[in-house]
C-alpha cells in the first residue's frame, strides 16, 4: 500500500534515512519505532506530503505522491498529528465532519450520506455519546479518539498517526491501539503509527517498521523480535532488550 | 443552524435596522423618526432636514455599517489565520501600514507635485492605504510562514507599528503645515468624511472583501485544526492565505484609508460574536461577526455624536474591556 522506492529523507544537511526500499501493507497495523530524532515524524510527514523527500519516490497504491494533487492526497491519506486540538465552541460531531471536507462542496454542505459517515466514525471509536459535546472539556484520550474519528470520516485507505499514545495513560494506550488494530483488520486499512511503546508495538501490531539510521527495516512482528534489530537499537549502557521475554531490562551488575 | 442562531440572526438584523434609523436621528440637530422617514422616502419635510439626512447622515450611517462589518470580519480572518485570539488588523500592523501609505501620500505627494485633483487624491489615498496595508500583511505573513511561534508574530506586528509611527513622525516633521493638518485630521478617524463619490469606491471594495471572506469559509473551518490537518484534508494553504490577506487588505485597508484608524473593532468584535453564537463554525460565525460589527460601530457612532467625540475614542473605550476580558478568561478561544 505504502511503498518506499529508494527514498532518502532528512532535513538541512542531516540525512536520516538513506536508500530505503520497503512496503507497509494494507489490512495491517504497523508500528513505527526508533530513537528520538531518527526521523519517525519526518517519514510520516513525507508520506502525507507535508514534508519533502530528498530523493526517491513514495508510492501509494501504485501512484507516486509527487504526481498527486492535494485533493487526491486527501482521499488517500488521513493524518492524525501530534497537535493538541482544543477548539472551544465546536462540537465533536463538527470536528469529525471536517474530515468530510475533501468530498463536500465549496461551503462544506453535509449530505445525508456524510452525516451517516460521521456517525459511523464516532461509533467506531466509541464516542457516539460525545457527539454534541465540545472538546475543550474533554480528556486527552477522548480528544485523541475524536481526531481518529475525523481521520476515519475522511475514508482513506491509509491512516497515519504521529505518536497517538503520547499523552495517554496505560489502559488508554492499549485501548487505542486495540482500536487501531481492529480498524486495520476489519476495514482493510493500512495504518502506520509512530510510538515509543515497544511493548504495545510487539503485542498488538502486525508489523514493525524500525528506524536504525540510516536504515529502516519493516518486518512482521515475530520476525522483527528475532531479527536482532531491536537489541541493536535499544541496548545501551543502562538497558537491554531480551527477545525471549520481549521486554526491556535494566542492566544490573 | 442551532437554536441560538435562529434567535440571534433576526435580532442582530433588527438591531442594525433600528440603530441605522437612530443614527440618522442623532446629531448636532435632533431629527424625529418621522422626518427621517419622510426625507428618505421623499415625503413632506423641511428641505434643510432633507439635505442633512440625505447628504450627511445617510452616508455616515451606511459607512458605519460597512466599516463595522469590514473591520470585524477582517479581525475574524486574522484570528483564524494566525490561530490567535489577539490577532486583528490593528495589532498585526495592517492599520499602521495603511497609515504609512496615507502619510507618504498626503505628506509626500505635495513634494512630487501630484494630488491636486480631488478624484486623483481620492484614488491616491485609497491606493496608498491598500499598498501600505498589503505590504505590511505580506511581511507578517511571510515571517509567520517561517516562524511558527505566534508571540513572535505579534511582537513583530507591534515593532512594525512602532517603526511605522517613527517614519510617519519624520514625515510630519518635514512636511508643510497644510498637508500636516490634513494628515492629522485623517488620523483622528471619522465616518463622516466620505463623499458620495468616494462611497462608490469604498462600498465595492468592502463588498469584494466580504465576498472573498465568504469564499474562504470552508478553508477557514479547516484552519481551525491547524495547517497540518488542513493540508492533509486537501486544502491549498498558499491560496487560502493569499485570499485571506487580500480580503483583509480590501476590508481593513479601505476602511482605514477613508475613515482613519478605527481601533479595537477588528480585535474585539469577533469575540463578542463568538460569545453570542457559541459556535466556531465560520458559516455561522462570519455572518454573526459582520452583523455584530455593524451594530457595534453604529452604537459607537451614535455615542460619539451624542458626546461630540471622535469615533475611534469610543471604539477604544468599548473595545479595551472586551480585549482584557478575552485575555483573562479565554485562553484558548480560537
Amino acid at each position: 500500500m505504502i511503498r518506499f522506492d529508494n527514498i532518502t529523507l532528512g532535513y538541512g544537511k542531516r540525512t536520516l534515512i538513506e536508500g530505503l526500499s520497503a512496503e507497509v501493507r494494507r489490512g495491517e497495523l504497523t508500528a513505527l519505532v526508533g530513537r528520538n530524532g531518527t526521523g519517525k515524524s519526518t517519514l510520516l510527514r513525507a508520506i502525507a506530503q507535508l514534508g519533502e523527500v530528498l530523493s526517491g519516490d513514495i508510492v501509494l497504491d501504485g501512484k507516486k505522491i509527487s504526481s498527486l494533487s492535494p485533493a487526491d492526497m486527501a482521499s488517500m491519506v488521513a493524518f492524525v498529528t501530534t497537535d493538541k486540538v482544543r477548539i472551544a465552541n465546536l462540537r465533536c460531531r463538527d470536528v469529525v465532519a471536517l474530515g468530510r471536507a475533501p468530498y463536500t462542496n465549496w461551503i462544506g454542505r453535509m449530505q445525508e450520506q456524510d452525516v451517516a459517515i460521521v456517525d459511523e466514525a464516532l461509533a467506531a471509536v466509541g464516542m457516539s455519546d460525545y457527539a454534541d459535546k465540545t472538546m475543550d472539556r474533554m480528556s486527552d484520550g477522548e480528544c485523541q479518539r475524536i481526531m481518529i474519528a475525523r481521520a476515519l470520516a475522511q475514508q482513506t485507505p491509509i491512516i497515519l498517526l504521529d505518536e497517538p499514545t503520547a499523552f495517554l495513560d496505560m489502559p488508554n494506550r492499549y485501548e487505542l491501539c486495540t482500536l487501531l488494530r481492529r480498524l486495520a483488520h476489519q476495514e482493510q486499512k493500512c495504518i502506520l503509527f509512530s510510538t515509543h511503546e515497544l511493548d504495545i508495538a510487539l503485542s498488538l501490531c502486525d508489523a514493525i517498521a524500525l528506524i536504525a539510521p540510516p536504515e529502516m527495516h519493516i518486518l512482521p512482528t515475530e520476525e522483527m523480535v528475532h531479527s536482532g534489530h531491536i537489541e541493536r537499537l535499544f541496548t545501551t549502557g543502562i538497558v537491554s532488550f531480551d527477545p525471549t521475554t520481549r521486554s526491556v531490562e535494566i542492566k544490573t551488575k | 443552524m442551532n437554536h441560538r442562531s435562529i434567535i440571534l440572526f433576526p435580532t442582530l438584523t433588527a438591531l442594525v435596522v433600528v440603530l441605522f434609523a437612530v443614527d440618522m436621528m442623532v446629531g448636532s440637530v435632533g431629527i424625529s423618526a418621522g422626518d427621517v422617514w419622510a426625507a428618505l422616502t421623499g415625503g413632506e419635510c423641511d428641505p434643510i432636514t432633507r439635505k442633512i439626512i440625505i447628504d450627511i447622515r445617510l452616508m455616515k450611517a451606511i459607512v458605519a455599517i460597512l466599516a463595522g462589518a469590514a473591520l470585524a470580519v477582517s479581525g475574524l480572518q486574522m484570528q483564524t489565520l494566525f490561530r490567535n485570539p489577539l490577532a486583528g488588523p490593528y495589532v498585526l500592523g495592517v492599520s499602521s501600514g495603511a497609515s504609512l501609505g496615507v502619510a507618504l501620500f498626503i505628506l509626500g505627494a505635495p513634494l512630487l507635485g501630484v494630488g491636486s485633483s480631488a478624484m486623483l487624491s481620492t484614488m491616491g489615498i485609497a491606493g496608498a492605504a491598500w499598498l501600505g496595508a498589503a505590504s505590511i500583511l505580506a511581511v507578517v505573513a511571510a515571517v509567520s510562514q517561517r516562524i511558527k511561534d505566534i508571540m513572535v508574530i505579534l511582537i513583530l506586528g507591534m515593532m512594525v507599528s512602532s517603526g511605522v509611527s517613527a517614519i510617519v513622525q519624520i514625515l510630519q516633521y518635514l512636511s508643510d503645515e497644510e498637508s500636516l493638518k490634513s494628515f492629522v485630521i485623517w488620523t483622528m478617524g471619522s465616518l463622516g468624511d466620505i463623499t458620495s463619490s468616494q462611497l462608490w469606491l469604498v462600498a465595492p471594495a468592502v463588498v469584494a472583501g466580504l465576498l472573498i471572506s465568504v469564499a474562504v469559509i470552508k478553508p477557514m473551518n479547516l484552519m481551525l485544526l491547524g495547517e497540518g490537518y488542513a493540508r492533509t484534508m486537501g486544502l491549498n494553504i498558499r491560496r487560502t492565505r493569499s485570499l485571506i490577506l487580500l480580503s483583509t487588505t480590501l476590508l481593513a485597508g479601505t476602511i482605514t484609508a477613508f475613515c482613519g484608524p478605527i481601533g479595537f473593532i477588528g480585535l474585539a468584535i469577533p469575540h463578542v460574536a463568538r460569545m453570542l453564537i457559541r459556535n466556531a463554525d465560520h458559516r455561522l460565525l462570519l455572518p454573526a461577526t459582520a452583523l455584530t460589527g455593524a451594530v457595534s460601530l453604529l452604537v459607537c457612532d451614535i455615542v460619539s455624536k451624542m458626546l461630540t467625540l471622535p469615533v475611534n475614542t469610543i471604539t477604544a473605550l468599548l473595545g479595551i474591556p472586551i480585549v482584557i476580558w478575552v485575555v483573562i478568561r479565554n485562553k484558548n478561544i480560537v
